[in-house]
């Protein structure tokens, strides 16, 4: 196992630097320049300028310092954000996005999952056809619609929570709500076909000619089982949930990172694209570790080494 | 003989979105303590839903329409699934058909067989896989105890078939359901798994309800038989009586489409012509009229009532009416006469 762990983690650093390459060749092909927006610069301003962030060089020059600069743990400095180093922006703005998206996964899954189950288990009865109008509903309204919706009763006609603020936990529950939505409609539907599966398999029948009662076939034989692909499609929203959403960010004003990656895409400030992409797919990589490694925890099939026995 | 369990015009109805299929349409047998009793019958016929109607564990669309399940005279269908759980696994235990999908796949093979004792009995968690260990021995599965903590995947289809019976008889349950549990597996592996099936009987003394639509796998393992077809009992006795004194014609057709040692080996196998009836909407008369060469016209008319053949041989069919002209059976079927003979019985 921890051979395995080691060899995952090496091609990780390969996979970052394959992509961390692309990007900053996709990102060279962007038109414009970070100071198309700066137009009372003069050409030798602007000659001054590029030449102190090294973009008079050629791509290949250019390439070859970034990637050094990388290989130092250095992302370079932003263009637009006050000169700031690009990991320092990153440290300070992930905190808030990562922390209402986590809230929201681990709530949303948790939810879902319950629901996915109540709804397979009541399989053809209202309580599915309502389970399943949930999870629609959170599979197509979007986030800011929803997030309106919250703020508008919750904050401020009942007064519950604050309108948009960003300090303590009670601020960020009304944001983790309107993000929650997804994970849960996703999660509730998955697990709803599969467990609707796994409860008509011949092994839940014999669970319960053992005598098992129903909500023991359902604990011991049926979650467990109906899992597995669940977590699948968890890892890669976990993702795009604790990365931000620009939208339910700016309506909460949430100091957050979804806002600065669309940003700085629109500012061509390559630094802080190029370090954000990085660190997206470095968090993807870690993630899908971690679906890999509960795969094997939660499915003896698939567990590593010594023909499963590890 | 103890009777432990009596089934009594026993009618299942199956909710579709065709309609209502009839189908059981009043079953009766009973089982004594210590037999075994086959249940053939090809696909459709009813055999596995008969029995799952013993347990309780039918599919949620099907209704128990009428009847009666006495165990020890104590009506199973009067129970809640509650009072049923007390004896699924206990009391009545039941062995699956299919063992690559019958264990759970994320539960280790020590746990699951040791899972009915926890359920049913007051036992430490230790003391149960102790004696889950024991019976996978007995079983036969090679080093038990370095095996515990292994999960199906890693057995073969034999073996995990082993470990399914470990797991119904666990517990030693008084009958034991084994629904066409040698179906899924190769001859070699069948022949192991029946020697399996008669050697715990006399060693932990169950009585066993044996369902497949295999005649040859009957008489290794039956004391009785009985025959269905389209949700009805249509002939039963001891395995001599309908293996070589066989009365209804559909236990014809199915003995005389099963190759024997005499068989030419370039003759043709003979088949029972036409598909079983639709039960969306049964026959009025016999099921079995329509693909019958001896059918008769009271067999269109009116369901043949069972009539006596020996001391417990019965057959539905109008050919053993005092009435009936009479017919020649099958060449085969004669054959068999021949032997029932031999044996000492006394053939039509």
């Amino acid at each position: 196992m921890a051979k395995y762990i080691l060899k995952r983690i090496l091609y990780l650093f390969l996979t970052l630097f394959i992509i961390a390459s692309i990007t900053f060749f996709l990102m060279k092909l962007l038109p414009g320049t970070p100071f198309s927006n700066q137009n009372r610069m003069s050409a030798d301003q602007l000659k001054i300028v590029k030449a102190q962030y090294g973009l008079d060089q050629s791509v290949g020059v250019q390439y070859v310092r970034y990637m050094v600069g990388l290989l130092h743990g250095n992302l370079g400095t932003s263009f637009q954000f006050n000169n700031e180093p690009v990991t320092a922006l990153i440290g300070q703005r992930l905190a808030p996005s990562m922390q209402i998206g986590a809230q929201a996964m681990v709530l949303g899954t948790i939810l879902g999952i319950l629901l996915g189950a109540v709804a397979a288990i009541r399989k053809n009865t209202w309580v599915d056809t309502l389970a399943t109008f949930i999870s629609i509903l959170g599979l197509s309204i979007p986030s800011f619609v929803l997030a309106v919706l919250l703020q508008f009763y919750l904050a401020y006609k009942w007064k519950i929570y604050p309108v948009a603020l960003w300090d303590n936990f009670q601020s960020s529950i009304l944001p983790t709500l309107a993000l929650t939505a997804l994970p849960l409609g996703t999660v509730a539907r998955f697990m709803r076909t599969e467990m609707v599966d796994v409860m008509s398999s011949d092994y839940i029948e014999l669970a319960k000619s053992k005598g098992n009662s129903n909500w023991k076939v359902v604990t011991k034989h049926a979650l467990r089982n109906s899992l597995i692909p669940v977590v699948t499609i968890i890892g890669p929203m976990a993702v795009s949930v604790m990365t931000g959403s620009m939208v339910v960010e700016n309506i909460f004003s949430i100091p957050g990172i979804g806002e600065q990656f669309v940003k700085s895409i629109t500012t061509n400030d390559y630094p802080t694209i190029m370090g954000l992409t990085i660190f997206y797919s470095f968090l993807l990589i870690i993630v899908y570790l971690i679906v890999d490694i509960l795969y094997g925890l939660i499915d003896p099939r698939i567990r590593l080494g010594n023909g499963g026995k590890e | 003989m103890d009777k432990i369990l009596e089934v009594k015009d026993l009618h299942v109805d199956f909710d579709t979105y065709n309609g209502t299929v009839h189908a059981i349409r009043g079953v009766n047998f009973h089982l004594n303590a210590g037999e075994t009793l086959a249940i053939v019958g090809e696909s459709g016929s009813g055999k596995s839903i008969t029995v799952r109607s013993i347990l309780q564990l039918l599919a949620s669309n099907a209704t128990i329409a009428k009847g009666e399940v006495l165990y020890h005279g104590d009506d199973l269908l009067q129970k809640s699934d509650k009072e049923m759980d007390k004896i699924r696994g206990n009391k009545i235990s039941m062995i699956f058909q299919d063992p690559m999908t019958s264990l759970d796949p994320t539960m280790t093979i020590g746990k699951q067989v040791a899972e009915p004792l926890l359920i049913h009995n007051n036992v430490s968690k230790k003391d149960a896989l102790k004696r889950a260990e024991e019976v996978l021995r007995l079983v036969g599965i090679p080093n038990p105890e370095a095996r515990m903590n292994d999960y199906p995947h890693q057995f073969s289809g034999g073996q995990r078939q082993r470990i399914v019976i470990a797991i119904a008889i666990v517990d030693y349950p008084e009958i034991l359901i084994a629904d066409e549990p040698t179906t899924a597996l190769d001859v070699t592996v069948q022949a192991q798994i029946i020697d399996l099936l008669r050697e715990l009987q006399q060693k932990i003394g169950t009585s066993i309800i044996f369902i497949t639509h295999d005649l040859g796998v009957v008489a290794g393992i039956a004391d009785r038989v009985a025959v269905m077809y389209a949700g009805r009992f249509v002939e039963y006795g001891s395995v001599e009586d309908v293996f070589y004194n066989p009365q209804h014609p559909y236990t014809w057709g199915l003995l005389d489409s099963m190759p024997t040692l005499d068989t030419n080996e370039n003759a043709r196998l003979n088949s029972i012509p036409g598909t079983p009836p639709n039960l969306l909407d049964p026959p009025k008369g016999d099921a079995f009229a329509p693909r019958n060469a001896y059918a008769m016209q009271i067999d269109e008319e009116e369901q043949p009532p069972f009539f006596k053949v020996s001391k417990n041989h019965y057959a539905a069919t109008w050919l053993l009416h005092p009435d009936a002209p009479k017919v020649t059976p099958p060449a085969a079927i004669l054959n068999r006469y021949k032997k029932f003979e031999k044996l000492g019985g006394n053939a039509k």
